[in-house]
């Protein structure tokens, strides 16, 4: 590589990044220099450093594995650390807002509290049933059920799914793509022992029965994952407890998942 | 777990919409030609115990399926909910199988 | 739109809800028709007349590609969500598309 193509700036491009907290703001345009493979994050950063300290936002890693950085570029929710500008520039311009769907705490950061209370929600939390003494449970990579829960595991908690969801703006108490791909994973999970909580928790009134499979969340999720295929996997595990047993409304009436109590 | 129950009923009335639209299709596509004629229409119907029961099944299910589908809309497009979103649910299923199972006994009834 | 909406599968969620609330407000009509022939074959004919208008005639063709559009897109969210998954959502959705256009144009055919 050229040291002159590695360095020299080929122009500037016009950035309105959104500037404000939950009540008010609105759209600052900045000029920043445009560089050779300069991420989304590079823009911002560069903006921070050299047009406005003021600037807030998030990140950490940036190399796409913490999942911090996630923002709206040009309307589309992205993991702005491996976005390249010229793969979204249109006309030269870009417009940075914080993540959809989420409470906007100060100019680029939002507020993801909810988000992983939904996930608390969802019963995303693994739940084993052996101790550290015994023996590290062997799984083969192989089986059916692992490879399952293997397709939906590498989610690396950014919230792009959740910001391209319709179905979480329109109603607030959605649990979302995230929430209910975790919870699909854990449920074939063989060494998971919560699954009636969870499927519980999956098929209440903010579960996965809302989603229209619009597939915003597999569209755009970085790590290309598919939560609409998750989701619909339990709704057919609902389905199924539920005609094949009678899934308890009430925990302790009429447990029907797994087993039925007199 | 409301919503889930809603779920299952708007499956199973598209699942036996499914068919039945089919054959509402090809009737349609068949009939057409030559233009709409009430006389034609009734002679099929009139005392018939097939398109009698395919008509009152039809109109059951898809009375169940568009209150499900409206009630949807107008919660997430419109922010109706509680009571309001329930009332009219119910009205909106009552109505619709008012009206449809008496258009089927006009048709079929002799 | 806004910009994250604009993908295929979105459009076809969106057509198929549109063409369910223009099929669910077509109903109370299409039964009160239905319902003349209460008052006799005449009254019926009567209305039925109107259909020969080359007006009425694009209209019912566009009935009849909602009600297809709503079938096959509905035939597909049935798959996706009982059968194992697929990833030709987006041809699935455009079979259907073209499907239901082509059986719009059937009826308009036989129409005129």
């Amino acid at each position: 590589m050229s040291s002159s193509a590695a360095t020299s700036s080929t122009g500037s491009i016009a950035v309105s990044v959104w500037r404000g907290d939950a009540r008010h703001g609105n759209f600052q345009l900045f000029q920043v220099p445009q560089q050779p493979s300069q991420t989304i994050l590079d823009v911002v950063t560069w903006i921070q450093r050299h047009a406005d300290p003021g600037l807030s936002y998030r990140f950490a890693c940036r190399v796409g594995m913490c999942g911090s950085c996630a923002m709206m570029v040009n309307g589309i929710p992205r993991w702005t650390c491996r976005t390249h500008v010229n793969k979204v520039l249109r006309d030269n311009r870009l417009t940075i807002e914080p993540l959809r769907n989420m409470p906007i705490i100060k100019d680029l950061a939002c507020d993801m509290s909810e988000f992983f209370d939904k996930w608390k929600q969802a019963r995303g939390q693994f739940e084993g049933s052996s101790t550290r003494d015994q023996q590290v449970a062997a799984l083969s990579p192989g089986l059916p059920r692992r490879r399952i829960a293997d397709a939906a595991t590498e989610c690396i908690n950014c919230g792009i799914c959740y910001a391209a969801c319709d179905v979480v703006s329109w109603n607030r108490d959605y649990l979302g793509p995230a929430a209910l791909n975790r919870a699909w994973s854990l449920q074939n999970d063989e060494r998971d022992c919560a699954g009636e909580q969870r499927l519980r928790a999956v098929a209440g009134d903010a579960g996965c029965h809302q989603c229209h499979a619009q597939q915003g969340c597999a569209t755009y999720c970085p790590n290309e994952l598919n939560p609409t295929a998750s989701i619909a996997g339990l709704k057919r595990m609902v389905s199924q407890a539920w005609f094949n047993k009678g899934l308890a409304c009430h925990p302790g009436k009429k447990c029907g998942l797994g087993k039925r109590h007199a | 777990m409301l919503e889930m129950r809603l779920y299952l009923a708007q499956r199973i009335s598209a699942a036996i919409l499914a068919p039945l639209v089919l054959m509402h299709l090809g009737l349609m596509v068949y009939a057409i030609q030559g233009g709409l004629d009430a006389g034609e229409i009734l002679a099929r119907t009139r005392g018939s115990l097939f398109w009698g029961s395919s008509y009152a099944l039809f109109v059951i299910a898809v009375a169940v399926h568009a209150s499900i589908g409206l009630r949807k809309i107008l919660h997430e497009w419109l922010g109706w909910r509680g009571a309001l979103l329930h009332g009219f649910s119910w009205l909106c299923l009552a109505g619709l199988l008012f009206a449809g199972l008496r258009a089927v006994a006009a048709v079929v009834l002799p | 739109m806004k910009a994250h909406r604009k993908q295929p599968l979105y459009l076809a969620f969106l057509l198929h809800r549109v063409s369910g609330l223009a099929l669910a407000l077509f109903l109370p009509f299409h039964f009160y028709v239905l319902a003349l022939s209460l008052q006799g074959n005449q009254k019926l004919d009567s209305f039925l007349h109107w259909s020969q208008l080359p007006l009425v005639k694009f209209a019912e063709t566009g009935l009849v590609f909602l009600l297809a559009i709503h079938l096959l897109g509905g035939l597909r969210l049935l798959a996706l969500e009982n059968l194992p998954w697929s990833n030709a959502q987006k041809n699935y959705a455009a079979i259907a598309v073209a499907s239901a256009f082509f059986v719009a144009l059937g009826f308009l055919l036989r129409a005129f």
